[in-house]
């Protein structure tokens, strides 16, 4: 998995619902509840919950382990869960390098 | 107790002399039947028992969505259904007309479906998950009187489509009394319920009345409504013991949803007519969820399913390791065949393999399993219940039972050669009739044996092992899917020319329904096509039937005779060689 690389909230958002848009096409985005649950919301089943987050995974590199994914149950829920790994990810490769720099 | 449950003895010791000994008859001894002669299921998984010592006894455990806990003890759970039984009494159902739900995990659901069966009615869960389509299909083909739901499933999914529904006389809606109120021609079920007079009487069923509808799906033509009778429960009952072990005192968790029959058979008829505590979870897997309800509720026998266990065995065996499960007695699975990888990760993750079953909504109940006494035989479907013969019938290449001039099946014995798995008709839980459609049911029987479609052979010790599918129908994350349903869905759409449907392998989900479209002529094949045929699709069918995956095509293949050739496209897509296409029209 390529190392995940900083970015803002907003763009996270962006990715996260264009993944959602990519495995269920009938969502229209501008109707998600950002509090409410999207499974339920948007009438998604568990395979494409997890269609959804191994999408994500690939447009960001951020890492979701399978037992995470409650946490990602609703839109905001998603993006904070999605920006706090992101930022443990980049940390964690960069103290890896300054280690293997030692 | 963790070690106690593992000591406990098994139902069923010894396979070879219970399969010599068992008769329908004593199974049938081992229920009550009605006071006044008669059977009925609800009086089987309720009344006897809350007429007796296991009053107080819990009987469902709900587990909310936010995790808070509801128990109905078996007392109350009569309560409810008889509740349930005066609203439709007041309402005027009659006898045998047909109760349909289309909600989730709710208590209601459990009152409806006890209540509907003591009322003398017949009980037709559907899938919530289902689009409008097969919603209004089945609402039709199944004839609905009665239709119990909650406001958004009604109105995303129903309301629209009402008034084309005529025989539809009443919608009972599960939910906010305000939401309910600003909808139209429907009426507040718990409203209803609190101020009924209790149905205290129980329908004098007998054992061959239609309680139960299931719909299935074929590869041709519209679902079929398998119709079950109350004496299916003697089925339910004896499954329960032998292949599933239940035992008094167990905690038992069935994950399927009374949307299929699993969730009725053993989500809400067996454990109940044994006594136990049935835990029913209100919310959809999540790995960390399942393993505390498992270890929080001291579950004992666990029934699942594949995809869930992949789902699992995903996240890591580790991830089991940090739970409690030593309640665990018994783990079977059902839905399709279980890999043996998955088998074995029960060994890491619970210390027993899981047991792997097999059945289908015709034959009611299970039918071929792995049972707790018997070594597990990784990959198979294991051996046939006691009380039930099986076979393997040999096969024209062109898919048809081969018969014998005495009009008998060809039998295939033991060894590498794979055929159809028949069954000798007469267990208590097999399909009566298939709704509205004689000749249908009829066409399932052959030389005086059932054919499941399913591919199967059986080795030296009696274990099945499944080969595949005789018929072109998809088993997706654990359900059924028709692809001619697909088909017409996609048909409707006015790019769409032709469409082919098939189930695409795939790790988690077993199969994935894929879709082929060719397109009218002057229409486009693009990416913002494709996107829009996914989302017509998912809106009509709901995300459990619509297809995951749409490839548009310049032509479907179909044969001389016009039929689409799903092996072809399936044998396409897997890199197959394609065989004998010598019936295929030229695709110009």
């Amino acid at each position: 998995m390529s190392r995940p690389v900083r970015v803002s909230p907003q763009e996270l958002r962006q990715t996260l619902i264009e993944a959602i848009v990519e495995v269920a096409p009938d969502v229209d985005p501008t109707t998600i509840d950002p509090c409410e649950d999207l499974a339920e919301q948007l009438a998604l089943d568990s395979v494409d919950m997890l269609a959804t987050l191994v999408s994500v995974n690939e447009r960001t590199g951020i890492e979701i382990p399978e037992r995470d994914y409650p946490k990602l149950a609703t839109l905001d829920d998603a993006v904070a869960y999605l920006v706090h790994a992101a930022v443990r990810q980049v940390d964690a490769a960069a103290r890896q390098e300054e280690d293997s720099s030692i | 107790m963790a070690s106690t449950q593992r000591q406990t003895a098994a139902n069923m010791p010894d396979y070879d002399a219970a399969r010599a000994s068992f008769s329908w008859e004593q199974a049938r001894a081992q229920l009550s039947g009605l006071p006044g002669g008669g059977l009925n299921i609800a009086y089987e998984a309720v009344d006897r028992h809350a007429q007796g010592p296991l009053a107080d006894t819990v009987a469902l455990r709900f587990i909310r969505r936010s995790g808070e806990r509801l128990e109905l003890t078996y007392a109350q759970l009569l309560d409810e259904s008889e509740r349930f039984a005066g609203v439709l009494r007041d309402l005027g159902v009659d006898r045998g007309e047909r109760v349909f739900s289309l909600m989730g995990r709710l208590p209601e659901l459990y009152a409806s479906a006890l209540g509907t069966l003591r009322h003398g009615a017949v009980f037709c869960p559907l899938f919530s998950a289902f689009g409008p389509d097969p919603v209004e299909q089945r609402l039709r083909l199944g004839d609905a009187r009665v239709l119990v739901t909650t406001p958004p499933l009604y109105v995303r999914k129903v309301a629209h489509r009402r008034e084309r529904l005529l025989g539809l006389e009443h919608v009972l809606l599960v939910g906010d009394e305000q939401e309910i109120e600003r909808i139209t021609d429907v009426e507040d079920l718990r409203r209803l319920m609190a101020s009924a007079r209790r149905s205290a009487s129980i329908a004098d069923t007998r054992p061959e009345e239609m309680a139960l509808l299931h719909f299935t799906s074929g590869t041709t033509g519209t679902p079929k409504g398998a119709v079950h009778v109350h004496e299916a429960v003697v089925a339910h009952h004896a499954t329960g013991a032998l292949a599933l072990d239940l035992h008094p005192q167990d905690v038992f968790w069935c994950t399927a949803d009374p949307g299929w029959v699993t969730g009725t058979s053993y989500g809400i008829v067996a454990p109940l007519t044994h006594g136990v505590c049935s835990i029913v979870d209100e919310a959809d897997f999540q790995v960390d969820r399942w393993y505390e309800i498992l270890q929080r509720e001291r579950v004992t026998v666990w029934y699942t399913a594949p995809t869930a266990i992949r789902m699992l065995m995903r996240a890591g065996e580790e991830v089991a390791g940090e739970y409690d499960l030593s309640d665990l007695r018994f783990v079977a699975s059902v839905g399709e065949p279980l890999n043996p990888e998955a088998v074995e990760w029960g060994r890491k993750a619970f210390g027993m393999p899981i047991h792997d079953n097999w059945w289908q909504t015709e034959t009611g109940g299970i039918m071929i399993a792995n049972y707790r006494s018997m070594e597990v035989k990784p990959g198979s479907m294991g051996r046939p219940l006691p009380g039930i013969e099986a076979a393997v019938a040999r096969r024209h290449s062109k898919g048809h039972p081969v018969l014998a001039r005495d009009g008998t099946l060809e039998l295939v014995d033991v060894g590498t050669e794979s055929g159809e798995l028949v069954l000798r008709p007469g267990w208590p839980s097999m399909f009566r009739d298939s709704l509205g459609e004689q000749a249908r049911y009829r066409a399932c029987f052959r030389g005086g044996w059932y054919l499941t479609g399913d591919l199967v052979r059986r080795d030296d010790e009696g274990y099945f092992w499944f080969v595949g599918r005789g018929d072109d129908v998809i088993k997706s994350a654990g359900h059924l899917i028709g692809p001619f349903e697909v088909e017409s869905a996609l048909l409707e759409h006015p790019s769409v020319a032709e469409a082919g449907v098939i189930g695409k392998p795939d790790e988690i989900a077993g199969e994935l329904v894929k879709a082929f479209v060719s397109l009218v002529p002057g229409q486009t094949a693009d990416e913002e096509l494709r996107r829009e045929l996914l989302a017509f699709a998912r809106r009509r069918l709901g995300s459990s039937v619509a297809p995951r995956e749409i490839e548009i095509v310049a032509a479907v293949p179909r044969n001389r005779s016009g039929k689409i050739m799903r092996r072809l496209l399936k044998a396409r897509e897997l890199g197959l060689p394609e065989g004998d296409i010598s019936t295929l029209e030229p695709e110009s």
